[in-house]
């Protein structure tokens, strides 16, 4: 299982805004280390962010994302109180799932 | 699953800057870019997860003594992290020396849990391939001062003589290059690439410098600590490579935070 996530979430004027910070390496598969060998690409594939059993977002990552990325979405509804389940999937099939209150 | 409800995205970035340059745009200076970026990554810094390893580290027993350091005295007392990096580098009674948060940290893993001074000077940063654990430790403490005015105090005779080397160092012109610190850091309103140095003679700018180290340089991927800031600043002068914690860096670590003093300190900060 792949390290926590930390994940933030307000909602204002009916908009809910979740900010995600992932903690992975990302490789691209394209560098080489110190002795010259390939080191194997490495990365998440698929984030999701679910409310109430809906899935708010579903992105496709690959290889030109940055190493521990950050991403911020919005979306329209959610509630105080309530929770948003972000997760994600990389593609060694290793998976995270976190979750958040919604804050005021 | 609604599928409506479905927002399906390309990786959107919230780094990515938009491509099309419009009239506005061109306007803002590269500096500005740099603030933009900074503060629309400040929200996400990395930094956070390294503050959140240094912590378990704090408190988790460990070396042979089989000790945490949650004894460790950082200047306001055993266990006190709050606040005590804006005061740091001090003279401490217990050791005789004037000592910055590294060395100090140093100082606690070899009393408190009698780990080999050599076993962790001989790594003491954080790399690709492994972490560092001092280093995460100063990244904790360092945090627990975020938005408190550095208050370094040159009052000990040790603390003052201190000041005066690093000032010294911070002008020393040797190596190949016959470079010194002030060769980049003494000048107003230059840059280096697309970065703008800080004059560190000004106060303003040597408040802002020092508030957001350590940070997190996204370029590496690794949380880097004041003393890994120092030994990089060494090597660009192509100088021999200083020794961990030693006096000459804790004595420039001195010169530079007292010339923060007053400013409030923001890190772990967030750099491209």
């Amino acid at each position: 299982m792949g390290n926590p996530m930390k994940i933030r979430a307000a909602v204002k004027d009916g908009v809910t805004e979740v900010k995600i910070l992932m903690q992975h390496e990302m490789e691209t598969g394209l560098r080489k280390d110190a002795d010259g060998t390939l080191v194997p690409a490495w990365f998440i594939t698929e984030v999701k962010a679910q409310y109430q059993g809906r899935t708010v977002l579903e992105t496709q990552f690959g290889q030109s994302i940055s190493k521990n990325p950050y991403l911020l979405f919005r979306f329209k509804g959610g509630a105080a109180g309530e929770k948003i389940t972000v997760s994600w999937v990389d593609n060694k099939g290793d998976t995270r799932s976190d979750e958040v209150t919604i804050a005021a | 699953m609604n599928n409506s409800n479905v927002i399906k995205l390309i990786p959107l970035l919230v780094l990515a800057t938009s491509c099309a340059a419009t009239a506005a745009e061109s306007e803002i200076s590269d500096s500005d870019r740099i603030a933009q970026y900074r503060e629309m990554i400040s929200d996400g810094n990395p930094a956070d997860f390294d503050e959140m390893r240094g912590e378990a580290l704090w408190k988790t027993v460990a070396g042979p003594k089989q000790a945490s350091l949650e004894k460790c005295d950082l200047g306001k007392g055993a266990g006190v992290v709050k606040g005590v990096y804006t005061e740091l580098p001090r003279y401490f009674k217990d050791t005789g020396k004037v000592q910055d948060l590294e060395s100090r940290l140093l100082t606690c893993m070899t009393t408190l849990q009698g780990i080999p001074e050599e076993e962790i000077a001989a790594k003491p940063f954080a790399s690709e391939k492994k972490a560092s654990d001092i280093s995460s430790l100063a990244t904790y403490v360092v945090g627990q001062s975020k938005g408190i005015k550095m208050a370094v105090s040159t009052k000990h005779p040790q603390a003052k003589e201190a000041y005066e080397i690093g000032k010294r160092i911070f002008n020393y012109r040797a190596g190949p290059y016959d470079f010194a610190c002030s060769t980049c850091h003494a000048t107003s309103n230059v840059r280096i690439r697309m970065q703008d140095l800080p004059n560190l003679n000004v106060r303003k700018d040597a408040q802002a410098a020092y508030a957001n180290w350590p940070a997190y340089r996204v370029s590496q991927g690794l949380t880097r600590s004041f003393q890994w800031r120092l030994n990089d600043c060494f090597r660009q002068q192509r100088f021999p490579e200083p020794k961990f914690a030693s006096e000459a860096t804790v004595a420039l670590t001195m010169f530079l935070a007292v010339s923060a003093n007053g400013g409030e300190y923001a890190g772990p900060g967030l750099k491209r």
